[in-house]
């Protein structure tokens, strides 16, 4: 188990390098920092001292193992607009999407997982038949339309709630009702179709045939069993509370994680860039590592053939 | 005998959206007490639904009609929450691949301890005592243990013992065994069969015994119906069925079994497949397929009537009506294929 686990965090290491690689050569081959902060009117002596100071004029393989070697020692760069450390810069905003995307977590959960358990056990039914259509209506419009469609309802004809900003707790409605609602339908329908897989499994006849009531039956051999499968999706939203509010952050000015990833690659601020992409990958990989962790947990096939894989 | 359950009539519709396709066309089959009846018939011919819609366990696609009775108590169509009751406790059933229909994330002991909570009202220490020596019973060694184990960690035989074991912790009068040992190899089968033997003459329950391999139910059965087509086709005991089968499916089936004892032969086949349910012909549904069939059988469907001189015996087959066919009911293509010994 150890040696697996240890396997599973030096892929999730490997992954997160290629990315931040990734990230590292694409920005400095698309455009010149040096222009887009100081402007391009700027004194050819500014560029000059700019791109010294942090060390843009040096061979792009010579700045990557710097890079590299400082992030080692826990150096994460600076902000080059404002010279504050990065990891300060990032920092800040951390609590702020956390705030939306936390309850857009559970309003996710909420409504999704009942929702396609339901769709499920009425299959071809009105029941289902409703839930499908939302569902479907729900991941196919995408969410800046949503959060517009919204905004447009609440903020502008209703006026209930404001429609950008984030100076007070209803700022936050509209921002996570909308990831909410487009989250709850993935899951609604990923849960459905692993329940109506569950469902159609000879164990759940055999359950039938023991003698326990069909409520009994959903509740001790198909729920448990569903969960299972539904367990990577609730995984990766995990692992997107982080920056998965990109979109909706933008759409409604909530000053998060995701604006500012838009703002800094804008501005090739790209430190703080790779901050937030060695972030979400951190936690795309963690949630990931955790899954995998749950999946030993409850579903006995694989916790077997992990303890012999790693003895 | 006493009969302990009777089906009269059983049709059943599955509704395909647009439109219902019958799948069961009057099944009318009884059990008595203590007897093991075979059922046998080529896949698709309505064996399994049969007794799962007895059962009350088609599910909602399934529309059902005719009588279903235990002791003389009508359950087809009784309430859910009656025919959980029976369920496991009256009439237990088990499958034909054990080891997809155990559950995966429950250990052993857990899924007979359910039944034993159901049925006797045991839980706990006793429940755990009781689901040993049910597994003892259907010969697991060190039952103690195995009860703490999933289904992946058994083999197929191992989960068949499993499901016999379940099946029995209700103290059932009916055992329903669906083709039990088809998934599994030749020699755990024979270990199955006779542990299905065993138990039967120990407890004295029933026992229906579903198959598509003659030679198994000929072995076991008291009792033999034929199924074709939705249709119970013949119905007799035993020895009369294999000494003097009448309906020329039935003779096909019995062609096609090896022979141990007598002279070497090459093994006939039935040609062509069972029509869909919603392709049958007009009159008897075997007749496309059939060696003797001639135009009155495709005009209606044949009566089930007595057949020969004993009173047990029935065949719905208008060629055979009175004692044997008046033409060979050897298949065509293989009629002289008799192989030196």
């Amino acid at each position: 188990m150890v040696q697996y686990l240890l396997m599973k965090i030096f892929r999730a290491l490997v992954t997160v390098t290629l990315i931040v690689s990734a990230a590292f050569v694409v920005l400095r081959l698309s455009g010149d920092p040096a222009i887009i902060i100081l402007g391009p009117e700027a004194p050819p002596e500014a560029f000059e001292a700019f791109r010294r100071n942090w060390g843009l004029d040096q061979p792009i393989w010579v700045q990557y193992f710097k890079y590299f070697a400082a992030v080692f020692q826990g150096d994460l760069g600076n902000s080059m607009r404002d010279g504050r450390s990065a990891l300060v810069v990032v920092g800040e905003r951390i609590p702020l999407t956390l705030a939306i995307t936390l309850p857009a977590l559970f309003i996710k959960l909420a409504i999704g997982l009942p929702a396609g358990v339901m769709a499920a056990l009425y299959r071809n039914t009105w029941v289902d038949r409703l839930i499908m259509m939302l569902s479907v209506a729900g991941f196919t419009v995408p969410s800046f339309v949503l959060g517009l469609v919204l905004a447009m309802i609440f903020a502008v004809w209703l006026g209930w709630l404001p429609s950008g900003g984030s100076d007070t707790w209803a700022h936050a409605v509209l921002p996570t009702v909308t990831m909410g609602l487009v989250g709850a339908a993935v899951i609604a329908r990923f849960t459905r179709s692993a329940m109506l897989e569950v469902l159609g499994q000879p164990y759940i006849r055999t359950a039938s045939a023991k003698g326990l009531l069909w409520r009994d039956v959903v509740r001790n051999h198909a729920l448990p069993n569903a969960a299972i499968p539904t367990l990577t999706i609730i995984g990766f939203l995990v692992g997107s509370l982080v920056a998965g509010a990109v979109v909706v952050e933008s759409v409604f000015s909530w000053p998060g994680v995701g604006r500012l990833l838009v703002n800094a690659v804008a501005n090739r601020d790209l430190a703080v860039v790779q901050v937030i992409l060695l972030l979400v990958g951190l936690t795309m990989v963690g949630a990931n590592l955790a899954v995998d962790i749950l999946y030993g947990i409850v579903d006995p096939r694989l916790r077997i053939k992990r303890l012999q894989a790693g003895s | 005998m006493e009969t302990l359950l009777s089906i009269k009539d059983l049709t059943i519709d599955f509704d395909q959206g647009k439109r219902f396709v019958r799948a069961l066309h009057g099944v009318s089959l009884n059990v008595a007490r203590g007897e093991v009846l075979g059922v046998v018939g080529e896949s698709g011919c309505g064996k399994s639904i049969t007794w799962l819609a007895a059962l009350g366990l088609l599910g909602s696609k399934a529309r059902i009609s005719g009588s279903v009775r235990l002791n003389g108590q009508e359950i087809a169509g009784a309430p859910e929450n009656d025919l959980a009751g029976l369920r496991g406790g009256r009439i237990a059933m088990i499958f034909q691949d054990p080891s997809s229909s155990l559950n995966p994330v429950h250990r052993i002991g857990r899924q007979i301890a359910e039944a034993l909570k159901l049925h006797r009202g045991m839980t706990g220490a006793s429940a755990n005592a009781e689901a040993a020596r049910l597994l003892d019973r259907v010969g697991i060694a060190n039952a103690t243990r195995r009860l703490r184990e999933y289904p992946h960690e058994m083999s197929g035989g191992m989960n068949q013992r499993i499901m016999i074991a379940m099946a029995l912790a209700g103290e059932p009068d009916l055992l329903i065994a669906d083709e039990p040992t088809t998934a599994l190899d030749a020699t755990i089968q024979a270990q199955i069969l006779d542990l299905l033997t065993e138990l039967r003459r120990d407890s004295g329950m029933a026992l229906v015994l579903i198959s598509h391999d003659l030679g198994v139910v000929a072995d076991m059965s008291d009792r033999v119906a034929v199924m074709y087509g939705g249709r119970v086709i013949e119905e007799a005991d035993t020895g009369s069925l294999f000494d003097s089968p009448a309906h020329p499916y039935t003779r096909g089936l019995i062609a096609a079994l090896p022979d141990i004892d007598g002279p070497r032969r090459r093994l006939e086949s039935i040609p062509g497949t069972v029509p869909a349910p919603d392709q049958l012909p007009p009159g008897c549904s075997f007749a496309p397929r059939c060696a003797i069939a001639s135009k009155i059988c495709d005009a209606r469907v044949p009566a089930f009537l007595p057949y020969g001189e004993k009173q047990s015996h029935f065949a719905a087959c208008i060629k055979c009506r009175g004692g044997a066919p008046t033409e060979t009911a050897s298949m065509p293509g293989n009629k002289s294929a008799l192989v030196p010994a």
